[in-house]
Parts: C-alpha cells; sequence; structure tokens
C-alpha cells in the first residue's frame, strides 16, 4: 500500500455508482479544503472534480483496505485507519472530516453501491494474487502451453470425460457453497483410506462441473458413503455391477434445480449429473478407487460415471425416503444405496394394484438371476402413472411394500441348480421350502419420472446387501 | 500459467517391505484365513489336509464376510497365534 498517504483522508469510487456521481462536488470540496486522495475503480478520470484521481485498475488498493461499498470514505493517522464511512452521510462525512456545512443541496443520506473488488470473480482473483485463499493443496503448475484439459487426464484425475480445471478462484468459490471449515474432515476414502477433507472434496466438485450450491449435497453424499455400514470399500473393489447410487430428497433439490421427472435418471440436469459424478471422482481422486486396480468390476455400469438424481416429493401421496428413512419432512436429505443400472418395469395394462405389484414383483424377482434368491436389495422407482394406480387404490407405500415382499416369494424348486435347466440355483435342501428374493429391508421404494408413460425402473443393488455387504445410508444435507 | 489445485490425497507410494520368506515350514504355526468367499473353503480345506499330512500346526480363522476388510480383534488373533498365515482372495 505503498502508494496510500499516511495521513489524511482516502476515498474509494467508481463512476458506475450514482451515489459516487452525487457526491463528486463533495469530494472536489475535500481535496481543495482537507488534502483528499481520491481512488477510482473503473474510469480513471472520475471524478473530475478532483485533480489527478488514482486509477485503481488492479483493485489492489481497494482489497487491502478491504471496501466493501463505494464511496467509501477513510480517516488515516499514521498509515492506521481511524475512522471510515460509506456512501453519502452529511453527518458521518462532517464528523469524519472536521468539515462542515459539506454538500450543500444533497439528500442527507443516500446509500452506496458493491465495490469491485468484492464483485464474485474479483475478489477470488485478488485473494489468490495475495495469498489469503487458506487452500492447502498442492499446486500445480501448468505450463503455458500445454492443454490443460490434457494434462488432467494425463495425471488421471479424470473419468474418461473433460474435467472443469480446479484453479484456485474456481476452488474458492465452491467453497462458499458451504460454512462447513474447508479442513474438516468427513471421513477416509477408501481404498487409500485418505482423509476427505471438505477442501478436496470441493476441488473435486469444482471438477465434476459442480455450482457451489450443489456442495452441501455431494458432502453429504461422501459422509454417506464412508459410513462404515455403507461398505463403500467393497462396493468398489466388487467384481460386481454396483456403484453409488445416490437419491435427493427436501427442499434442496428444487434450490439447486434438480430434476425429479421427465428423465430423472437420464442426462441433461447439471445438479444430477455433477453431484453424482463429484461423489465418483472424490472415490477415484482421494481414495485412489480406479477401474481395473481396486475397482474390479468386470462390467461396471454406465451410472458409475455418476448416478443421481431427485424424488418427485410434490408429485407423490407417499411419504418421501428420507422420511421413510426417518428424518424430518422439510429436511434436506441424501441415501445412496448400491446399485446398478436400471431394469424397466413396462405395463401399460394393469388398472388394479393387485395386478401391477404383480407385474412389478415378477420384475424383481429376475434381477441377478431368476435362479438365486436372495439375491440383492434393489429400488424401486415407481413413476407417476403407476403409482396413481396405487394412491386411486388407497394403497400406501407401506402396503405396497407389504405386498411386494409377498409376492416376492419363491418356491424353492424353481431355485435348485439345473430346475428350469440352468445350471445356477441353490442345494436340493431348497426343494419343500420358499425362499424370498429380498432380505427384510431389502427393498426401497421411491417416486420419480414424467407424467407420461407407465415404466417404473427397478435399480438392482450388490449381492451382498444387508449387514454383510452393503446397508443404504441416509445423511442430512448441512449448509 | 494455469495453476490448478491437486484433487488427489497427495500420498507419496511408501513401499512397505514384506516380512522375509521363512526358509523352511517346520515348527511353525500356520493360519489360513478364510475370507468367507463362496467356495473358497473348498480350497482351504484341501490345503489345510496336505499341511497337516506334512506334519504342520494348522490353525483356521473366517472373516465374518468378504465384503469388508477383518475385524481388528481378528488381525490381532491371528498375529498373536501364527507365525505366518495363507489367505484367499476373492474368486
Amino acid at each position: 500500500m505503498s502508494s496510500l498517504p499516511q495521513d489524511g483522508l482516502v476515498a474509494v469510487v467508481k463512476r458506475d455508482c450514482p451515489t459516487c456521481e452525487l457526491t463528486a462536488p463533495v469530494l472536489g470540496e475535500l481535496a481543495r479544503r482537507a488534502g483528499l486522495t481520491v481512488y477510482t475503480q473503473d474510469d480513471p478520470s472520475f471524478p473530475d472534480t478532483v485533480p489527478g484521481p488514482v486509477h485503481d485498475l488492479a483493485l489492489d488498493v481497494s482489497h487491502q483496505l478491504k471496501i466493501e461499498i463505494v464511496p467509501t470514505l477513510i480517516r488515516l493517522e499514521g498509515g492506521r485507519e481511524i475512522g471510515r464511512t460509506y456512501g453519502w452521510d452529511r453527518g458521518e462525512w462532517e464528523r469524519l472530516t472536521g468539515v462542515r456545512g459539506l454538500g450543500d443541496g444533497l439528500p442527507e443520506q443516500r446509500p452506496g453501491c458493491g465495490a469491485k473488488n468484492v464483485e464474485p470473480g474479483v475478489l477470488e482473483r485478488l485473494k489468490v494474487r495475495f495469498n489469503e485463499t487458506g487452500l492447502q493443496s498442492r499446486r500445480v503448475e501448468i505450463g503455458q502451453d500445454e492443454d490443460e484439459q490434457e494434462a488432467m487426464f494425463g495425471r488421471g484425475w479424470s473419468d474418461g470425460l473433460p474435467l472443469v480445471p480446479p484453479t484456485e478462484e474456481r476452488v474458492l468459490r465452491m467453497l462458499d457453497g458451504t460454512a462447513r471449515d474447508p479442513q474438516e474432515v468427513l471421513g477416509l476414502v477408501p481404498p487409500a483410506l485418505a482423509a476427505a477433507t471438505v477442501e478436496k472434496i470441493a476441488i473435486n466438485a469444482v471438477m465434476a462441473g459442480c455450482k457451489p450450491e450443489y456442495l452441501p449435497a455431494v458432502l453429504a453424499a461422501v459422509e454417506a458413503v464412508l459410513d462404515e455400514s455403507f461398505a463403500m470399500h467393497g462396493v468398489l473393489a466388487t467384481t460386481m455391477f454396483a456403484g453409488p447410487v445416490v437419491i435427493v430428497n427436501g427442499p434442496i433439490r428444487r434450490r439447486i434445480g434438480m430434476n425429479a421427472k421427465g428423465n430423472a435418471l437420464g442426462q441433461g440436469n447439471r445438479a444430477n449429473s455433477s453431484i453424482g459424478r463429484a461423489l465418483q471422482l472424490v472415490i477415484r481422486n482421494i481414495g485412489e478407487g480406479r477401474p481395473q486396480e481396486v475397482d474390479r468390476a468386470t462390467l461396471g455400469n454406465p451410472g458409475k460415471l455418476g448416478y443421481c438424481f431427485a424424488e418427485d416429493e410434490e408429485g407423490s401421496c407417499w411419504e418421501p425416503l428420507s422420511v421413510e428413512r426417518g428424518l424430518k419432512p422439510g429436511v434436506s436429505a441424501v441415501t445412496v444405496f448400491a446399485g446398478f443400472g436400471l431394469q424397466g418395469v413396462v405395463d401399460q395394462k394393469s388398472r388394479t394394484p393387485e395386478s401391477l405389484a404383480r407385474s412389478m414383483a415378477e420384475s424383481l424377482k429376475a434381477i441377478h438371476s431368476v435362479k438365486l434368491a436372495p439375491a440383492c436389495d434393489a429400488l424401486l422407482v415407481v413413476c407417476p402413472e403407476h403409482e396413481r394406480t396405487f394412491r386411486e387404490a388407497g394403497w400406501s407405500k407401506a402396503r405396497l411394500y407389504e405386498e411386494l415382499y409377498k409376492l416376492c416369494e419363491i418356491p424353492g424348486e424353481e431355485l435348485i441348480a439345473g430346475a428350469k435347466g440352468i445350471a445356477e440355483g441353490g442345494p436340493p435342501a431348497l426343494a419343500g421350502k420358499t425362499v424370498n428374493k429380498f432380505r427384510p429391508g431389502g427393498l426401497m421404494i421411491v417416486r420419480a419420472g414424467g407424467g407420461a408413460g407407465m415404466f417404473s425402473g427397478i435399480i438392482g443393488g450388490w449381492s451382498a446387501g444387508g449387514p454383510r455387504g452393503s446397508i443404504p445410508v441416509t445423511r442430512e444435507v448441512r449448509p | 500459467m494455469t495453476v490448478l489445485l491437486d484433487p488427489t490425497s497427495e500420498r507419496s507410494p511408501t513401499i512397505r517391505p514384506r516380512l522375509p520368506r521363512p526358509e523352511r515350514l517346520d515348527g511353525l504355526t500356520i493360519g489360513i484365513l478364510d475370507i468367507a468367499k463362496s467356495r473358497g473353503d473348498v480350497f482351504l480345506d484341501r490345503l489345510d489336509e496336505r499341511l497337516r499330512e506334512r506334519g504342520l500346526a494348522v490353525k483356521r480363522y473366517k472373516k465374518p464376510t468378504n465384503t469388508r476388510p477383518a475385524p481388528l480383534p481378528l488381525q490381532q488373533q491371528i498375529a498373536g497365534e501364527v507365525n505366518l498365515v495363507i489367505e484367499g482372495l476373492s474368486d
């Protein structure tokens, strides 16, 4: 701040501020009578009432003076600030300057405008320049002639698609999305068991394409998969198809514009796509969980790029998944489920809940293999037109669960190895017994999808569901 | 020049030296850890038989599930009871 005077008055203004324009004659008067240095943020010729305003083009002086509003008037004494006022307030200006009768003909007060140095994008750049970011992560310098995308691919940071370069400015803006301390550790990410700090997660969220307001959902999803009961290491390492599927409930869905309606499980919505992707990038980059390394998936599934959607709570007569799982209504939450892909339940003719439930059960019984039971947990995504059939018949979600469990009882004979001409299957001792396709609690039901189409979906789970494998985890989304 | 923030855990890889292999098995107690993967026991039972035929002391252990690391008490028990351990890794 070498250009700042040690003593006297300093004003910071910009032309693009009507209050600054209004006070231009006062600034001229103060320059003549009291010794005033004026820093101008935009137009070097403003105000023309003052001889030689200093152009704070780079906004360094504004930043160092922590200007938030223009005009700001500051009194310095021996290099120290002893008082400041902002906006136009005759009484305050007279008290600070010791000059009476300022601004004849002006109103008593007029609020100022936002300063340029705190505009979004500018403040982060200034913090980086003045080394005030507090960010702890290693800086990776990319050569001037180097392609950023190629540099990131080359370092193995990508899931196979281009990434948003995680510059310090972008990461700072991302961290504005949460009140949490950037160095808070949310848990240890397998398989490397490396600490997931809020800062590291924010870097990966930037790369995934998240907006800052999505970050709380990403943080909650990371916390959820790191809960021991989710068994993230196993979900990653398995040869099976599964990866974390994220279901979002509560007001955050609408606040960040998530899609719970047409194509909810598909592409095209930034929040849906990037939240799920950020979670996968956290596992890849912090946890070092990469395909053909600790990720031993035989086929994997396209959802391992990111699998996240919102429940259509408004359109549903059923309680949201998060409420069913113990959270209060109106609380934002994520639920993670170790699942894969999507198997359609096409039924355009059932008009009774009994018929539709039977139809759904037959499809549910086919997941993994018609010869395996209990097989895996499953998430049933009920579309609006199917839900209508249950609603009109007065079936609660609890009723549908009850009926589906009953309908998923399978005669043991059908499951024995060799039955139906299929070698896969269980021991002969199954004969005479009945086996349920699902463990108790192994089914979850949510509502999503577009208004047209009698097409629900089943997201199958990992073979090892329940306490011996992965248990779905719900976490509140905290600011 | 662009400066990016490292999204990784920044761990520098440290290679932990393996324990030296024993020259002979005589007098050593051998642990067999079944990770609870289906049919792993078929292979491990046979291994158990073969080792006992050679007069070696064998102790058997089993993880509750293949989907998670062995519980710490089990790891400690194995470390305290045997000189070396044979573990099957998944399929």
